[in-house]
């Protein structure tokens, strides 16, 4: 048995061919272990492609002849020769018995890739064309789920899973407030610095406040809000859930009789629909607050005119139009996150893929409803 | 324990600590090339944190730990990664990457390590699937499709892909049924002849103990009793009775009168 791994320096890797016309002889020297197989392989690739006649192979001078080069030189001989009888060995290693064996059983038939190439441009619409709608029925199906669990509960509120909503609530909601005021205290004291910069051509830097009461309550106290839970809440719900499908956690659950829908999927939607407009408001406060200290200190406003100007600037629906997209963009978040997960399985790939999307879809979705509620608010006239 | 002249891996007086708790104390072990060797003990023993600790995972507290006359504890990390890498390793569960195919699992140490490329890959994949009786088919395969016999043999051929001489196998038959089983202990044979490989295996499958091991150490309070499967069955220590003569053992060992 030699040391490994081996004290003495072993020589260069050498592959030789000598003679001709019929006769051919392979001198291999060298290190010709495992770990050259690299430059090994290139060494055999340089032999010509067909060698007709009688070939020896001389392996008295190969050190420690592992089994990848090995495997590889008999592979190319069994290319270039016309018949293995032709093949003789000298000082072969011990293991050529065994790859000639499984060289016998074919074991280097090549191997088809899995199907699923290209295709054809109508071939690959169509497929997706039914792939999208397999998704909208599934989507359909978690929707009605969800549905039904909810039901059940009105009639049995244990349903509601209590603790495990509690549990939602702290992490999605609590642990979010200080990222959440953050945020909206710096956009709104950066909304209010540039447009302070125009107002003041026009010699009416009081409405700064307006720009500051309006936009934050309207818009960017909710969206910044839900686009941050978004990338927050969202990317965990999936990433939780995915884990435990990979750990056939649900498939125990259901097992168990438990719904995981129930279990898993209502606890978290519902704590995200709670916690939004709780933390919708945080972020408006820190909105004002924030475009009120940049007043005072950059604009010099007073404070008692800046209250004055704020409840002016502020109509009864201002507050309510920004609060009331919050619980739907909740949903929304809430919905595509569990889905996702619920969707993932066998590898941890997936669980990546379907964790991004579930973060992409669902700010998509948040800001493509706040578009359809602008819509509506100016139609209502809110 | 007859000392081996020049033993694969010499463990002396290892100390393992977690906190307070005692794991090993003065384990002594030593593995002969060209032996399949298996770790026995119950649960809590420290069969997997004596596996890490030689597989340089792990640092122990005290003892020493030599593979192939080198220092596993005093190995600078740099030198460690390379010097692992001539071991062979399969988990309990496969720790196949699950998003890569079969072929590219068994492809991947050799294009890390050995700047392997092309068609070689490809034909050295081929040839670890062959050597652990995997249908070629296969390969194109993820680990999800695969039944959980295919799995452990991936797992094989991937820990094979180096070429090692010393294989370590963490529960090499542990869910497989008795029929997988069994192939299991035939194809772990196959290859011991054939590639002069050391192995070092943790199992409690009795059958696997007695059909392919050569010696079994077993981990009592922190020390290490070795012995031969029939010689260990003989030890009156009540621990190894009930392990050898329960009632699922009597007829692994064939003594027919259970």
């Amino acid at each position: 048995m030699p040391r490994h791994p081996p004290t003495d320096e072993p020589g260069v890797s050498s592959l030789a061919l000598e003679g001709g016309g019929g006769a051919w002889r392979l001198v291999l020297g060298g290190d010709w272990s495992a770990r050259e197989l690299g430059p090994l392989r290139v060494l055999i690739d340089a032999l010509p492609p067909t060698l007709p006649g009688a070939v020896t192979c001389d392996w008295s001078a190969a050190e420690s002849p592992g089994i990848g080069p090995t495997w590889a030189l008999l592979n190319h001989l069994a290319r270039a020769c016309a018949s293995p009888l032709s093949v003789q060995h000298l000082n072969p290693p011990r293991h050529i018995a065994f790859l000639e064996d499984l060289r016998a059983g074919g074991g280097t038939a090549p191997h088809p890739a899995e199907a699923g190439g290209a295709g054809r441009p109508v071939e690959r619409l169509g497929r997706w064309v039914l792939a999208q709608s397999e998704q909208t029925r599934l989507f359909a199906e978690f929707l009605g789920r969800i549905i039904t669990v909810l039901g059940r509960a009105v009639l049995h509120p244990r349903a509601l899973r209590v603790p495990s909503l509690t549990r939602h609530l702290y992490e999605t909601g609590v642990t979010a407030i200080p990222i959440v005021s953050l945020i909206a205290f710096l956009i709104s004291v950066i909304v209010a610095y540039l447009g302070a910069q125009q107002l003041r051509l026009f010699g009416a830097d009081i409405f700064v406040v307006d720009l500051i009461a309006i936009s934050v309550l309207r818009e960017m106290g909710v969206l910044l809000t839900a686009i941050i839970v978004a990338g927050r809440s969202g990317s965990a719900f999936a990433a939780e859930i995915g884990v435990m499908r990979l750990n056939e956690e649900t498939d125990a659950l259901q097992a168990m009789g438990m719904d995981p829908i129930e279990l898993l999927v209502v606890p978290r939607v519902l704590a995200l629909i709670l916690a939004l407009p709780l933390l919708t408001v945080i972020a408006d406060a820190m909105g004002i607050a924030g475009g009120g200290l940049l007043a005072h200190f950059q604009l010099h406003i007073p404070w008692p005119q800046f209250i004055g100007r704020l409840h002016a600037a502020i109509a009864p629906t201002t507050f309510w139009a920004g609060l009331i997209k919050a619980p739907v963009f909740a949903a929304l978040i809430g919905l595509v996150g569990t889905y996702r997960g619920m969707r993932v399985r066998d590898s941890a790939r997936e669980l990546g893929r379907l964790t991004t999307l579930a973060v992409v879809q669902s700010i998509f979705l948040v800001i493509f409803a706040d578009a359809l509620f602008a819509i509506l608010y100016v139609r209502l006239d809110f | 324990m007859a000392e081996s002249p020049d033993p694969v891996i010499r463990v002396r007086g290892l100390v393992s600590r977690f906190g307070t708790q005692l794991i090993h104390d003065g384990l002594d072990m030593q593995v002969a090339a060209g032996e399949i060797f298996a770790i026995v003990g119950g649960s809590g023993t420290g069969k997997s944190v004596l596996m890490r600790t030689i597989l340089g995972l792990r640092r122990p507290e005290a003892g020493t730990v030599e593979v192939y006359g080198r220092n596993i504890g005093a190995l600078p990390r740099s030198e460690l990664g390379s010097f692992v890498q001539s071991f062979g390793v399969t988990f309990q569960n496969g720790a196949l990457i699950s998003s890569l195919t079969v072929a590219e699992n068994v492809q991947l140490p050799l294009r890390e390590y050995r700047g392997v490329r092309g068609t070689a890959l490809e034909e050295h994949s081929a040839l670890c699937l062959a050597m652990v009786g995997l249908p070629p088919q296969s390969a194109g395969k993820y680990p999800a499709q695969l039944s959980g016999g295919m799995i452990k043999r991936a797992a094989l051929a991937r820990a094979l892909a180096l070429e090692p001489k010393l294989l370590f196998l963490d529960k090499p038959t542990a869910g497989l049924d008795p029929i997988s089983a069994a192939a299991f202990d035939e194809l772990l044979l196959y290859l011991h002849a054939r590639l002069g490989l050391t192995v070092v295996m943790i199992t409690h499958d009795l059958d696997t103990l007695f059909r392919t091991c050569d010696r079994i150490g077993v981990i009592l309070d922190g020390a290490m009793l070795c012995g031969t499967p029939s010689g260990l069955a003989a030890n009156p220590q009540p621990w190894i009775q009930a392990y050898f003569h329960g009632p699922r053992a009597r007829a692994a060992a064939g003594e027919g009168h259970g």
